[in-house]
């Protein structure tokens, strides 16, 4: 299916944003509720927006309005109009999820540079020229792991930990070509 | 006929452990097999399976399951990858359905052995409830993640919270007291880039500073999305209900649901989204959602080995996608049981709604809006509506209904000749310029620089005395007295005019990009373009129908309820009508988006107008085509999915479909027991077919059964591993008992286990509509033709379809079929190069011969004239 190496830490943080979604609902900032409260033009006052911190139990117009544009009598004609509505908000979890979503965009931006730029020129500089021909020839430099097989190939042979985890790298390569082929080429799917 | 069946097929499966014991009732199959020849009428024949098989029913459920008392067969133990499947094949929902039914069995059995049985089986009984969970709140969660980063990148492009980086523009306005009634958004904290760049806010200076920003921003969060996927996942482009459709419906594509595509999906979706290209994020929220389910299922080993099992996880997944995408539990579910889902029994329902639940439970204590709900264009009214209103309704109908048949006309067109020609071939520059264009046009106007899911919630908000947009730029001639919530028609004002135009402009351009979005090589979700355009058009008409009550109050449609000062018609509701109309158009979905729309709304007294609207949009849809637009990408695409809507009119015969045709090569079958291994791997190797039934000899015929291409490779190839004496010349053994052979003879290699015994088998005579009727209910992959018991040949699910395409052929060109292109198997050429020579065919009389579903069909087909 994929590389064993973006599951696990996926999952992982999968639940931890389940947990901080709970975790951010009880921590709450003082910054995060407010209640609003618009009012539209009354005779010739004009429309006004008021923001207050106040408790739910305190949302109403009385509390927030400050001050209060219209003398004694008319306040309340001039609240009947005005819409308070109590808000909350889990600033930690925006933070965070922004947070979170940002450092895994850089991951997979960094690993798609690398996989795109500097692993060919690693390669060149490794097997030298021949092999350079010989993928240029068949799929072209410029699509990442084009020479999937032959990594496939020779790591097969060797057998510990850390080819254990190329084999499955690699393995995972192949089946990205095989759908990007599918995908792109063939457009046997999903065009 | 089905739970016969089934329980013929339950048993013999369940016999394959005990097969060995031996008993009575195998001397009496053999005895069949003896004393079977030509002689033999058939009638005996049958009596004697008959007679055997109730025997042997009784001895399964005797308990003989653990009596396996024969040393030697290896057999008897599950050959890891038998009853698996291979990528881009069909499940066999049967045999699947069947082999959980007897692990079932099992599980149960062994309960009262232990605490430990006990409590294995508890887990095995909730495990299905645990999946559901953890996919409603994996979904959740994600659905969470990209609703608040989505935002977040979408505010980008405008601008950046300087005090805190990672508010969106809202957000970062959030304590703000400098905000005013008519500049809402507008805060201190929040920074434009040509506030940043060039230190004006005014200006034109900072106009073209803004839109130079805007444009790189959304060129560069397309580039980065399509190159992402390109990279690491192309399975994470499109929508994925067209696909997740046909996986449902028993179709394997590996890697489609896997943890690559999960992240890629997530991660790309939100740049897509925040690119502004015409595109949603609700159709790729379902694929992820699926993602989730899958991945889960790998846990629970009931769901991770059984294809059909898993297909259940991934129909309540589906409704927890569309849960958290609209907001909407319900609406989930019915989408899960009217759209997308192909076998949906009553426990799929339950546990759909439960994953629904969850999934909605989670997202809303992520608040991702901060509005507490789960969808940002909620909206809430309760002004009532009116008899006459339903003929402007039913005309946004008409308008869903031609836009949907529009759209899938072009769309299809367009997307046939990305598949077809050679501007498929560049898939990032395509992103790049439909962005570029997008961005350029979208700016300038502001009703399509908005994120399109505000512009849905701008157009279905109705105007109160709080708005201040240019939409709700009423001239107010009353005198300000009344009390708030009973505004009465009003002449528009200019605002309201300039907005039509700007809308009116918004909405051609909608229609135009999105014919050309969905289905570039990003996640491209359907229904918040359709929503929007949909809105677009039903708040213009009901802004002309507001105006045209309040000028001629006195005709006699609007006489009765719209006098002057009265307050009766609400355009933002014409607006959500329009939605529904045009996603239901486009769709073709009726139940579940009315269900989806009324929850988005939680008006129930609007339940008659959007079911107007969406009944006429989809009259009017299906007399321009009856597919809707994830059927016809289906089609395009050629995937084998045999729609259970369709109905079949048709009068042919089993004989008419069946393979061989007249004219085809003879055929690959198999002989129960006097083939040798190198024979079998001979015919695997030259031949393409997936399958092969078995039968008793050369010369009588007559259907043992059959047996998988995949299983016969994998038992031979690790017969030859484990099982000592296996070599070339192993007599290969399907019976019970192996045929006596000359003692210098190899070991013979049993096979049984693999074999399928009871196949499903149709006579020639069958007419198609029964035949089609029984692959759709129960999920067949093939059935064997038989005449008087010998098997005359096979129609297998693609078969079925490709004659159903041959029916239709004159009304539309076929799309070429998806195994078109597919991996081909070793080539039929022996390793000298010279054609292998197919020594154990049997040479069935001419019309007797046997094809099993592959390429050379499809030449078949495209040179047949109709």
């Amino acid at each position: 299916m994929a590389a064993r190496c973006g599951g696990w830490p996926r999952l992982c943080w999968l639940l931890a944003l389940a947990a901080l979604a709970g975790l951010g609902a009880e921590a709450k900032n003082s910054e995060d509720v407010r209640c609003k409260c618009i009012c539209p033009p009354y005779k010739d006052h004009s429309g006004q927006i008021y923001n207050k911190n106040v408790s739910q139990k305190d949302c109403d117009c009385l509390h927030v309005v400050e001050p209060m544009p219209v003398p004694g009598p008319d306040v309340e004609a001039y609240c009947l109009r005005c819409e308070c509505k109590y808000e909350e908000r889990s600033s930690v979890t925006i933070k965070v999820t922004i947070i979170i979503y940002l450092s895994i965009l850089g991951l997979l931006l960094l690993y798609m540079v690398y996989l795109t730029l500097v692993e060919p020129i690693l390669k060149r500089r490794l097997f030298g020229h021949s092999q350079l021909i010989q993928s240029d020839e068949d799929i072209g430099d410029h699509q990442p792991f084009a020479n999937a097989h032959d990594v496939l190939a020779r790591s097969r042979s060797r057998a510990n930990v850390l080819n254990k985890v190329e084999y499955a790298q690699q393995r995972w390569k192949l089946q990205v070509q095989e759908q990007r082929k599918s995908v792109f080429d063939r457009h046997v799917v999903l065009s | 006929m089905e739970s016969e069946q089934l329980f013929h097929r339950g048993y013999y499966r369940n016999s394959y452990n005990s097969i060995t014991s031996a008993s009575s009732d195998e001397e009496l199959l053999d005895g069949a097999g003896v004393i079977m020849d030509f002689q033999t009428s058939e009638d005996d024949n049958l009596l004697d399976g008959d007679a055997s098989i109730g025997t042997h029913y009784t001895m399964t459920n005797g308990g003989s399951i653990n009596s396996s008392t024969h040393l030697l067969d290896l057999l008897d133990e599950p050959i890891p990858g038998v009853g698996t499947y291979d990528d881009f094949h069909t499940i066999d929902w049967v045999r699947e359905k069947c082999k959980d039914r007897e692990r079932h069995r099992r599980i149960n059995s062994k309960k009262k052995e232990s605490a430990w049985e006990m409590t294995k089986s508890l887990y095995d009984a909730w495990s299905g409830w645990l999946v559901v969970t953890l996919t409603g709140l994996a979904s959740g969660a994600l659905a969470g993640l990209i609703d608040i980063a989505a935002d977040w990148m979408t505010d980008l492009k405008e601008g950046i919270c300087l005090s805190a980086l990672w508010f969106n523009h809202e957000q970062c306005c959030w304590g703000s007291n400098e905000t005013t009634f008519e500049e809402r958004d507008k805060c201190p904290q929040w920074k434009t880039w040509a506030e940043l760049i060039i230190g004006q806010a005014e200006g034109p200076g900072s106009y073209i500073m803004n839109y130079i920003m805007y444009i790189f921003w959304a060129l560069s969060f397309a580039f980065l999305a399509v190159s992402l996927v390109k990279v690491f996942a192309p399975y994470a482009c499109g929508s994925g209900i067209p696909e997740i459709k046909t996986i449902l419906s028993g179709f394997i594509i590996r890697g489609y649901l896997g943890k690559w595509t999960l992240m890629i999906k997530t991660i790309t979706l939100v740049l897509a989204v925040a690119s502004g290209l015409s595109l949603g994020k609700e159709g790729p929220l379902v694929h992820v959602a699926c993602c989730c389910g899958n991945i889960f299922s790998y846990l629970f080993p009931k769901y991770s080995t059984n294809e059909a099992k898993k297909r259940e996880v991934l129909s309540a997944a589906s409704a927890a996608g569309v849960s958290v995408a609209f907001g909407a539990p319900i609406g989930g579910v019915l989408f899960s049981l009217e759209e997308v889902s192909y076998y949906f029994p009553l426990k799929t329902l339950w546990r759909s709604f439960f994953a629904a639940l969850v999934a909605a439970f989670v997202l809303r204590s992520i608040n991702p809006f901060g509005n507490s709900r789960l969808v940002l264009f909620y909206v809430e009214y309760h002004t009532p509506w009116y008899l006459f209103e339903l003929l402007p309704f039913i005309l946004l109908g008409v308008f869903g209904g031609l836009w949907g048949a529009f759209f899938i006309r072009a769309n299809i067109a367009w997307c046939r000749r990305r598949k077809s020609t050679k501007f498929g071939k560049y898939p990032v520059l395509e992103v790049i310029i439909v962005a570029a264009i997008t961005a350029v046009i979208a700016f300038p106007n502001p009703y399509t620089r908005l994120n399109t899911s505000e512009l849905i919630k701008e157009l279905f908000t109705d105007c109160g005395p709080l708005e201040s947009s240019s939409l709700c730029d009423y001239r107010n001639d009353m005198n300000a007295s009344k009390i708030v919530d009973d505004i009465p028609d009003r002449p528009a004002g200019t605002g309201v005019y300039s907005a039509i135009w700007q809308l009116c402009l918004a909405l051609i351009f909608k229609i135009i990009m999105t014919v050309f979005t969905f289905g570039i090589k990003v996640p491209s979700g359907l229904f918040i373009p359709s929503m929007a355009i949909g809105a677009i058009a039903g708040r213009i008409v009901g802004i002309a129908v507001e105006q045209l009550a309040y000028y001629h109050h006195d005709w006699f449609i609007f006489k009765e309820w719209c006098e002057v000062g009265a307050d009766c018609i609400t355009p933002g509701l014409y607006a959500m009508v329009g939605a529904a109309a045009c996603l239901g158009g486009v769709t073709r979905m009726t139940v579940s988006l009315v269900v989806i729309v009324f929850e988005l709304t939680g008006g129930l007294e609007y339940i008659v107008p959007l079911m107007a609207a969406v009944m006429t949009s989809k009259w009017v849809g299906d007399a321009f085509g009856r597919e809707g637009i994830y059927e016809a990408h289906i089609r395009l695409n050629g995937y084998p999915f045999l729609d259970a809507k369709e109905e079949f009119t048709h009068t042919t015969l089993a004989a008419d479909v069946m393979r061989p045709r007249r004219s085809d090569p003879p055929l690959a079958v198999l002989t129960q027991d006097n083939m040798t291994v190198e024979d079998i791997e001979n015919l695997i190797n030259e031949t393409s077919y997936n399958g092969f039934p078995v039968i008793m000899s050369k010369e009588s015929q007559r259907l043992v059964g059959f047996a998988l291409r995949r299983d016969l490779t994998i038992a031979i190839e690790s017969a030859r591993k484990k099982q000592e004496g296996i070599v070339g010349s192993s007599r290969v053994c399907f019976a019970q008992h192996t045929p006596s052979l000359p003692a210098e003879s190899p070991r013979p290699l049993k096979l049984r286990s693999i074999l399928d015994m009871s196949p499903f088998t149709v006579t020639d005579h069958t007419p198609m509509e029964i035949v089609v009727d029984i692959f759709r209910k129960l999920g067949l992959r093939q059935c064997l033709v038989t005449h008087n018991g010998i098997v005359l040949g096979i129609i297998t699910k693609k078969n079925i379809l490709e004659h159903l395409e041959q029916l239709k052929q004159h009304v539309e060109p076929l799309a070429p079929p998806w195994h078109y292109n597919k991996k081909r198997y070793p080539p039929s050429y022996g390793p000298d190069g010279k054609p292998r020579p197919r020594l154990n065919n049997v040479q069935l009389k001419p019309i007797a011969e046997e094809r099993e579903e592959m390429e050379e069909e499809v030449h078949l087909l495209n040179s047949t004239t109709l």
